[in-house]
């Protein structure tokens, strides 16, 4: 599903690679934690994943396609199926729930009669059944990252990002979060979460790469967090 | 779906910056009014121009008893003369027509012209006016050759050359047009400047949802085309200012100025001329506001 190899990313005006000939794998399905800390390379290894940033050198494949082969003009399409979840939940805040998550399938061009149907559904699907109408100010943290998941898989991507989802959010209600993208998961979506949240990792018994100033230095299945931190 | 979607976009995008709409909506009238009057002014001078090369003529004014002009030397001219002087017009290339006037007609157009003078008209013999042969220019540019062929002729008083009457008048109407056409451009520029402007600030305004947009994979045609829109329709309300400005323009400035100096309705600027001006003036305005839109856009809003 994803596929790394050799993959060397320099930022212009940098001499240090953000990322440093990493190969990896993900298949289809897998749910994988990217860990280290901060600066080695998560946040690039996902932006890499979407081509809002093209390599120095080395190939990466997305969903069978590959990215430096795709034209700008299909970018688009390869990001329709992938969700996207970010620390800062990023809502449109002068929008409800409903119209949060509606709006990812109204600027795709959807059918207003899918996006009636699909949208109740994906709102339940997070835990938020209720609360359709309620404005993203009117949320906890928690529930403003559950509204983010489903505008992620109201699409149903085949690939699910999440960069730090738990990082604004406390302990206990982390654990929800986990539980929808778990259940996401299962859907035989692919799941790709970078977190700096130890308890978490130890916890989910998932695959963890970690990386270390660009490298990869882990790749375990059914992994923990690591002794150093 | 789609449409409705675009439009509200559009309108909120507009609405948000409304002071920087009406900045552009004026610009965007203003230049175009004055492109708009620049093109009439030059449809006018070219329909007046045609007007009056029809109407123009050269005069040959011949020598008369007394005539103080020293070519005649205070000498009639003969009868002889006057045939060959005849001839000799009518031999000329570039002549079309040639009138003769004799004093008697002469008498009588001078005496309508200054019917209000009765004074002056009682005053003046028929043996005062001057005779003369009215030519017709085959071709209206072209009648410096006709005036050097005419001069020096023997009973040849003087050469009249109605042309060089009405030519400063021309001037000043190209002038005119000249300095609309070069506000116009400036305006132009101003306008496309202040579009870009507006729509980076409706882009930065609307970084958020541009953002997500992206990120869930819309199309950059979805993402571009509300701001598109927007600098499309502040530009098309431009237009339809400067199509009122220069509608009122024609009315009040052309159909006045042009009863002036032209008799028949035949020379004045038609309606379908102010038309043709306006659809030209509202498509220069959309295209050059899609053009700085898009510009813009190319900078702020990277895939």
């Amino acid at each position: 599903m994803i596929h790394f190899d050799n993959v060397t990313k320099v930022y212009a005006n940098q001499n240090r690679a953000a990322l440093d000939h990493v190969s990896v794998d993900v298949d289809k399905g897998e749910f994988v934690f990217l860990v280290g800390p901060s600066g080695s390379g998560k946040s690039t290894f996902l932006r890499l994943i979407l081509k809002e940033e093209r390599p120095n050198s080395g190939a990466i494949h997305v969903a069978g396609k590959d990215l430096a082969r795709l034209s700008n003009f299909k970018v688009p399409h390869l990001r329709r199926r992938i969700g996207c979840v970010f620390q800062d939940f990023r809502l449109l805040p002068n929008k409800n729930v409903y119209e949060n998550v509606a709006f990812a399938l109204e600027v795709i061009g959807k059918p207003r009669r899918f996006i009636r149907k699909v949208v109740p559904e994906v709102i339940e699907l997070v835990g938020l059944e209720g609360k359709a109408h309620r404005m993203p100010d009117e949320l906890s943290g928690g529930e403003q990252q559950r509204v983010a998941m489903a505008r992620a898989f109201v699409n149903r991507p085949m690939i699910l990002l999440a960069d730090e989802p738990t990082g604004n959010i406390d302990p206990a209600t982390s654990i929800g979060i986990m539980k929808v993208l778990d259940r996401i998961n299962r859907t035989g979506t692919t799941v790709v979460m970078a977190t700096h949240d130890a308890a978490i990792v130890d916890s989910m018994r998932k695959r963890v790469v970690e990386l270390e100033d660009g490298k990869i230095v882990r790749d375990q299945s059914r992994g923990v967090y690591g002794q150093a931190y | 779906m789609r449409a409705n979607f675009i439009f509200s976009e559009v309108w909120i995008g507009l609405r948000r910056n409304l002071t920087m709409t009406i900045a552009v909506v004026i610009t965007v009238a203003v230049g175009m009014a004055m492109l708009g009057v620049g093109l009439m002014i030059n449809a006018q001078v070219g329909m007046m121009k045609g007007y009056w090369d029809d109407e123009v003529e050269v005069s040959v004014f011949v020598c008369n008893r007394g005539t103080a002009i020293e070519a005649c030397n205070g000498k009639a001219i003969t009868p002889t003369q006057l045939k060959a002087l005849d001839a000799h017009i009518r031999g000329t290339q570039g002549v079309k027509d040639v009138l003769f006037e004799d004093q008697t007609t002469a008498y009588k157009n001078f005496a309508e012209s200054f019917a209000s003078n009765k004074a002056l008209v009682d005053a003046t013999k028929v043996e005062d006016m001057p005779q003369s042969f009215r030519i017709k220019i085959a071709d209206p540019d072209n009648y410096q050759s006709v005036i050097q062929a005419m001069e020096g002729q023997p009973g040849v008083a003087q050469v009249v050359d109605q042309q060089e009457l009405i030519a400063p008048f021309f001037n000043m109407l190209d002038k005119l047009s000249f300095s609309a056409l070069a506000l116009a451009i400036v305006l132009v520029l101003a306008a496309a400047l202040l579009i870009g402007n507006t729509v980076r600030l409706s882009a930065f305004n609307r970084r958020r949802e541009t953002g997500i947009m992206r990120l869930v994979g819309a199309s950059n045609l979805y993402i571009q085309l509300p701001f598109v829109m927007e600098g499309v329709i502040a530009g098309l309300i431009g237009g339809v200012f400067a199509a009122v400005i220069l509608i009122v323009t024609k009315v009040l400035l052309f159909d006045e100025l042009t009863g002036f100096f032209v008799a028949q309705s035949t020379a004045q600027l038609g309606w379908d001329a102010v038309a043709s001006t306006i659809t030209i003036t509202m498509a220069i305005g959309v295209i050059i506001c899609v053009l700085a839109s898009f510009v813009t856009l190319r900078r702020y809003l990277r895939v």
